[in-house]
């Protein structure tokens, strides 16, 4: 058991209460068991690295992977079938369609000689998805032991509460499991273990104490963390490599990351950037001041009849249709008319930046309808540029 | 040689400890018929002398079980099925059909069931019927032995029956019921629901076959009885082998159940759940915390901290028992977002929960920040954004209709899903909570 521990670092106390809660493996477990925690709290590490390590039978579905009926029920027997029958044997694929064979095959499987004495594990990861599928299947697998009459426990990780699960008539009631979140501490402890060899722990600990300090306070996902860590340890390691510092010298360090770790809050952070652009950008050394995010924000210089045709867009996308009448009629076109041609090019073209998208159905080719999708702030930025007023023609600013 | 005694005697320990572990596990975990029947003596007797009319004296009769859920409808009815199969010469003669209404989810998959479990599918083979009526009494006339005179009795038991009800035009059960009424085959109907308004479900002409004869079982003990039960639940039965241990055991169980803190958590509990299932929970965590406060990843197998429960063993039961699960949640969120929920706080306070969309939250947050915050960053929009949809993610704040395609992301209106006692409950709790943010949590205008 003491490289359990070594595997899940920092909960302790869970494993124990899933030990005690799977008991002895001919014991009967309760039928079913809800945990509940933030995303990156060790949910699907723990049990999975608990159920492989104490070896219990067990089967681990993902409900995003097996989003209809079919998938999901298939998946469970399929898996259950290979671990029941003996190596070597290449087994029929089982197809099920509705939950009542599905119990009914289960019964068969669970037949098996290894399978027989010992309790059975059905793990459902992303459990919130069950409540959008068929309104028996939640009920159903919370009963799974009743309605088999078997030794089976059936195991519900979610992000999502319990209480937000429950139908409306009542079920029977799982029981209930919190994983708590890590604190500060044990951010620190799980993030500064995977340290890379060549630099010593202590070197790798400050680092992660700098960007804990930057991104606690915003997130405090572990993979996304771990994800910044890694992508940002390169730039923190320049000076060293460098030559300019040594592994002690904490202002320089620090000086240098900092900035550096801002701007990847509002960009690697946001996935305004891909990684590999982000990785790319600190190899060149560019200033990171020059950034192309996703969000056309900065950089798109738009032509001045296109600038028209957006304001006109969002005018008439989030102006309700019988206001126009009251905005427009002593409007005597400030558009001047332009050659129709190049009106259809400019309409493609803000289409390809994703100012305006397509609306409808695709088949009405003489008569596509747009709608466009700026954001106020940046309507307001362009229609500063060309003398026009915007406010005054919104309807919900009246 | 004191060490090697103590030694031997802590592997005996652990061996009675791991029967005893064996037997309250299935006793709380698994719904075994071999438990006594708590305070539902009277449908008890009611509900086995039907079943012993129909299978003896061959009289058909249909019956409601009714009760929330944990009140004890199935282990009822196993328990009155196994005395009945006791009786001399019920068990060769008569056939049981357990139905479940969230297995068959319609009734062409809830006759091939029937066809199953009275194994007729062979006489059955590939005949087509015309309707759901000639196939159900062609099944029954085949449970005709061999004088044709007298068929079998059948026993159908409908769990979930209410799920029945919306099946389309409640086929299976106008014929069952059809079938109970009329002189064919003795057949007792045995429905289970948790709907007290089942019959409101029923079509006229369902109803009107029905025998409106209902069994409730409305978890009627009062506190002493709880008491006398919760003691029950956990000693062990005479047959346990290792006498000496027995007795022990349940002389401390008797103590435990006299102990007045532990009578104050059971009451608490009793306030707020009766049924037996929420006990069995309760029960269970118990079991947890006599069990491992400590030793559980240190040896092999596992050890008890103390060899009988204590009543600290309860308290800490009862306090996992009743955690508040969306503080929990708000416990882990980060400062960014405890500053949103804060700031949707404040809204709902001045506009009496009226909704709110994300631009108004962030226009509060931006008062805060600019104002007083010292230990708040001043964060961009984008990730006040992003912070605002992991909220929507865990469902804290839901939006107040389905997506609609004229409103931009930034202003749908939301709504919070906590209430202010939650938020002020989770922000005592919360962990290193900056100053600032908690006096703002407190009053909005405390900049006065």
């Amino acid at each position: 058991m003491l490289h359990l521990e070594n595997m899940v670092l920092c909960r302790e106390s869970q494993v124990s209460t899933l030990q005690s809660l799977f008991g002895e493996r001919h014991h009967f477990s309760f039928p079913s068991i809800f945990i509940y925690g933030h995303t990156a709290s060790g949910k699907t590490y723990v049990t999975q690295t608990l159920l492989r390590s104490l070896e219990l039978p067990h089967v681990f579905v993902n409900c995003v992977e097996c989003f209809t009926l079919r998938l999901l029920l298939e998946q469970i027997l399929n898996k259950l079938n290979h671990l029941s029958s003996s190596e070597g044997e290449c087994s029929t694929h089982i197809t099920c369609e509705i939950f009542n064979d599905f119990v009914r095959l289960f019964k068969q499987i669970t037949e098996a000689e290894n399978l027989k004495d010992q309790t059975v594990y059905i793990v459902l990861d992303k459990a919130e998805y069950l409540r959008d599928m068929e309104a028996n299947l939640l009920p159903g697998f919370l009963r799974l032991q009743e309605l088999t009459d078997r030794n089976v426990t059936v195991i519900f990780l979610s992000e999502i509460v319990w209480e937000k699960f429950r139908p409306n008539t009542g079920c029977f009631e799982p029981f209930v499991l919190y994983f708590p979140d890590y604190s500060i501490g044990n951010l620190q402890k799980i993030l500064s273990h995977d340290h890379p060899p060549e630099y010593s722990a202590d070197f790798y600990a400050a680092y992660i104490n700098i960007l804990l300090g930057v991104f606690y306070t915003v997130c405090r996902d572990l993979k996304e963390l771990r994800h910044l860590a890694v992508l940002n340890f390169p730039k923190y390691c320049e000076p060293v490599v460098k030559g300019e510092a040594n592994e002690r010298d904490t202002r320089k360090l620090w000086r240098n990351i900092e900035p550096h770790l801002k701007k990847a809050m509002q960009t690697v952070y946001l996935r305004e950037i891909s990684s590999s652009q982000w990785e790319k950008l600190q190899k060149d050394d560019t200033d990171p001041g020059q950034l192309k995010g996703l969000s056309a924000y900065t950089h798109v210089e738009l032509p001045y009849y296109s600038k028209f045709i957006l304001i006109a867009a969002y005018l008439a996308s989030y102006n309700p249709a019988r206001t126009d009448k009251r905005f427009f009629l002593k409007h005597h076109g400030k558009i001047k008319k332009t050659n129709f041609l190049k009106k259809h090019e400019k309409i493609t073209s803000l289409v390809t930046l994703q100012l305006l998208t397509l609306v409808g159905h695709d088949d009405q080719l003489d008569e596509p309808k747009y709608k466009c999708t700026v954001s106020l702030d940046f309507i307001r930025a362009i229609a500063r540029t060309v003398n026009f007023d915007i406010i005054k023609y919104l309807y919900d600013f009246l | 040689m004191s060490s090697r005694k103590s030694k031997s005697s802590n592997l005996i320990q652990a061996d009675y400890v791991s029967q005893v572990q064996r037997i309250l596990r299935e006793r709380f975990c698994h719904q075994s018929p071999h438990g006594n029947l708590f305070g539902v003596q009277v449908q008890y007797k009611h509900l086995i002398e039907l079943l012993k009319r129909t299978a003896i004296h061959g009289e058909s009769n249909s019956v409601l079980i009714i009760g929330p859920r944990g009140s004890g409808k199935t282990m009822l009815i196993n328990h009155a099925l196994k005395e009945l199969m006791e009786v001399e010469g019920v068990s060769e003669n008569i056939l049981q059909v357990h139905l479940n209404g969230l297995l068959q989810i319609n009734d062409k998959i809830a006759l091939k069931e029937i066809t199953r479990q009275l194994n007729l599918e062979n006489v059955v083979g590939d005949k087509v019927f015309g309707s759901f009526a000639e196939n159900l009494s062609f099944l029954l006339e085949a449970l005709k032995k061999g004088d044709r005179t007298s068929s079998c009795p059948v026993i159908f038991i409908l769990d979930e029956f209410d799920l029945f009800a919306h099946h389309k035009n409640q086929t299976l059960l106008y014929n069952l019921l059809d079938i109970s009424q009329s002189a064919q085959t003795p057949v007792v109907i045995i429905g289970l629901t948790c709907r007290l308004d089942i019959l409101e479900l029923l079509e006229k002409r369902v109803k009107s076959r029905f025998s409106h004869r209902q069994i409730h079982l409305m978890n009627s003990f009062s506190f002493p009885q709880y008491l006398k039960i919760f003691k029950e639940q956990l000693s062990l039965p005479s047959i346990f082998p290792e006498k000496i241990f027995a007795e022990k055991w349940n002389e401390n169980v008797q103590s435990l159940s006299e102990d007045r803190s532990v009578k104050e958590v059971l009451q608490k509990h009793f306030n707020v759940s009766k049924n037996l299932r929420s006990l069995h929970m309760l029960l269970i965590l118990l079991l947890h915390f006599w069990f491992c406060l400590g030793n559980m990843l240190a040896l092999n197998r596992v050890t008890p901290s103390h060899p009988f429960i204590t009543a600290a063993d309860l308290m800490e039961a009862n306090q996992l028992c009743s955690m508040d699960s969306k503080g929990n949640i708000v416990h882990g969120l980060s400062v960014l977002e405890i500053c949103l929920i804060i700031a949707m706080k404040h809204l709902n306070d001045i506009y009496e929960e009226e909704p709110f969309n994300f631009q108004m939250v962030y226009n509060e947050f931006q008062k805060f920040v600019q104002r007083k915050a010292h230990s708040v960053y001043n964060f961009e929009k984008p990730v006040v954004m992003k912070a605002f949809e992991h909220l929507q993610q865990l469902e804290l704040i839901r939006p107040m209709e389905r997506t609609s395609v004229n409103a931009q992301r930034e202003y749908q209106l939301m709504k919070l899903l906590l209430d202010n006692t939650q938020i002020m409950n989770a922000l005592q709790k919360y962990p290193n909570c900056p100053t600032d943010v908690r006096q703002w949590a407190t009053s909005s205008l405390s900049w006065l």
